[in-house]
């Protein structure tokens, strides 16, 4: 691998104006800037007619093409886009030789998390959390697990807010060892559980995503005593406080499906938000209104289906 | 296509060799027998990627059909179980390569089917990596550069043992140190299925300046061949993929 350093190095500067044409299928795209990199490839922005889309490329065939399985397998879940659109895969030969693999999908605009949560408040987290579950419950129904779940691999979008996945690169069938992990949100890093590919995997990752919003420096690991120092963690936050006993469950493997998460979720939402309308008033109830609107709407979608 | 065990030896060492004979022919002497050698060269932080010594590294693992990987020690633990999955899958796609050209013709690479065919064979070549069998045979160097390093790689190899245990395929590791007291190796682990134990029998730092790296990695391809022979006996089974083409 060492070998490669060289042309790795090409393919993560690729200038803005550079033509990239399939070797197969002969559509060209635009360059137009970098917009993330990962262990596995590339992502830019790139044009084709007037369309704006990221293009992922790298010189790691094997790993793009489990990606391509990948958005194929999740297009066919049920109505419903669980990850970006897939829009063309083929192979790129540089200007120096080498045969490059690229795929080019759906541009997702949006914020990050920490962005979304310090300009909107935590007023929000019940939400988000309620909506990335559903999500997530789709996925596993499939026989998938999302595998690398952290903060980098989400965005929101906007109007109404929305949790959108912008990289499946992890996506592991249930049963299987998880591809692709970030040691943070993984809990075999964290000594509390098996890296195999099941549902409670994710939900783990899921109450890390929501503790390191208020962390963003994160914080080391214990020698031992792992699960106390989450818990800590979890309980010195006070916008945390109504989700906790099921952060803490999540933590510790209790859930078996997201569904089971959500449902408890939702009870602590519900309850709440009944009792601080009548101190508060309209952050709680604008709160639960958008969760209403959204388990209305998902209900919709999956009549539709 | 008949499901073997895949062997490797992962050697883990922060410098060149000064003793015996070249590693990297001996290393092409392990894939001869089937075995791959994968290399990970653990960097200090004053040197960079491009460190001269370091070559030897990258030269071991080509002769040894594995992967290479520079790496400081605070990125150990990921680049360990990236390294083998890697090259585990990079031999079963050798072999699956030779089936294609099997049915496609001689001169047909994965490589020249169009994307979005290759999903299916990448897709077969995924499945065995996930059920197939895996020896490891830890090499690791505990000259006295590698002191304040080992508490990185014991993390790293439990690591690795997590990871690769939560595959469906069986997992059998074992660790060896060089150089050894009076030997060119020593043994530190027996086979085992769970590196979670190593805390205990963690091997200290040997001190001496001989890092005799090629008669090493000699000695352990003949403990696998010992192993083998031994389980040949035992149980009667065939050790390795030999009939897929080595």
């Amino acid at each position: 691998m060492a070998m490669n350093r060289a042309w790795k190095k090409q393919v993560t500067s690729i200038p803005s104006g550079t033509q990239i044409q399939g070797k197969f299928k002969g559509n060209s795209y635009l360059i137009k800037r970098k917009i993330g990199e990962g262990a596995i490839g590339t992502v830019y922005l790139c044009q084709f007619g007037k369309q704006t889309a990221a293009l992922k490329i790298s010189e790691k065939q094997t790993s793009m093409t489990l990606e391509v399985n990948v958005l194929k397998a999740l297009k066919q879940v049920r109505g419903n886009l669980l990850g970006p659109a897939l829009l063309d895969v083929d192979d790129w030969l540089a200007p120096n030789r080498q045969t490059y693999t690229f795929y080019v999908m759906e541009y997702v605009h949006g914020e990050s998390m920490q962005q979304f949560f310090r300009k909107n408040g935590a007023s929000w987290l019940g939400l988000l959390m309620v909506q990335l579950l559903e999500d997530l419950e789709k996925l596993h129904k499939a026989g998938w697990v999302f595998g690398d779940l952290k903060t980098d691999n989400l965005l929101i979008s906007q109007a109404p807010p929305k949790i959108r996945w912008i990289d499946v690169g992890g996506v592991t069938q249930i049963g299987r060892a998880i591809k692709e992990y970030t040691e943070f949100y993984d809990r075999g890093y964290w000594g509390l559980g098996s890296r195999r590919a099941e549902p409670s995997y994710d939900l783990f990752s899921v109450a890390i995503i929501f503790l390191e919003i208020f962390y963003p420096q994160r914080f080391a690991r214990p020698e031992t005593k792992r699960a106390n120092l989450l818990f800590k963690k979890i309980d010195k936050v006070k916008a945390l406080q109504p989700y906790a006993p099921v952060l803490k469950k999540a933590i510790t493997g209790k859930y078996t499906t997201s569904a089971e998460m959500q449902r408890e979720l939702k009870q602590i939402i519900f309850s709440r938000k009944n009792q601080s309308r009548s101190k508060t008033g309209k952050i709680g109830l604008s709160e639960a209104m958008w969760i209403f609107l959204f388990s209305i709407l998902s209900i919709l979608t999956s009549l539709c289906f | 296509m008949k499901k073997g065990t895949l062997r490797q030896i992962l050697l883990l060492t922060d410098g060149c060799s000064n003793y015996g004979e070249d590693p990297a022919a001996t290393a092409a002497l392990a894939f001869e027998q089937g075995i791959t050698v994968n290399v990970i060269g653990i960097l200090d932080h004053d040197e960079n990627e491009d460190s001269h010594g370091l070559e030897e590294v990258e030269d071991i693992a080509l002769s040894g059909g594995g992967v290479s990987q520079l790496v400081y020690s605070e990125a150990l633990s990921q680049t360990v179980q990236m390294v083998t999955k890697q090259a585990m899958n990079e031999t079963l796609q050798g072999f699956v390569n030779q089936e294609l050209k099997q049915i496609l013709g001689k001169d047909q690479r994965l490589e020249d089917l169009e994307p979005e065919k290759r999903g299916e064979i990448i897709e077969v070549v995924e499945e065995l990596g996930e059920t197939t069998d895996l020896e490891v045979l830890i090499l690791l160097d505990t000259s006295a550069s590698m002191h304040h390093k080992l508490q990185m790689v014991k993390e790293a190899l439990i690591d690795l043992s997590i990871s690769l245990n939560a595959r469906a395929g069986k997992n059998r590791f074992t660790i060896y140190s060089f150089p050894g007291k009076r030997k060119n190796i020593q043994k530190v682990l027996d086979w085992t299925p769970k590196l979670d134990s190593i805390s205990s029998v963690f091997p200290k730092i040997t001190s001496g300046g001989i890092t005799p790296t090629g008669p090493a990695l000699r000695e352990a391809i003949y403990q696998f061949g010992k192993k083998g022979l031994l389980r040949s006996i035992r149980h009667g089974d065939e050790p390795g993929l030999e009939e897929t083409g080595y």
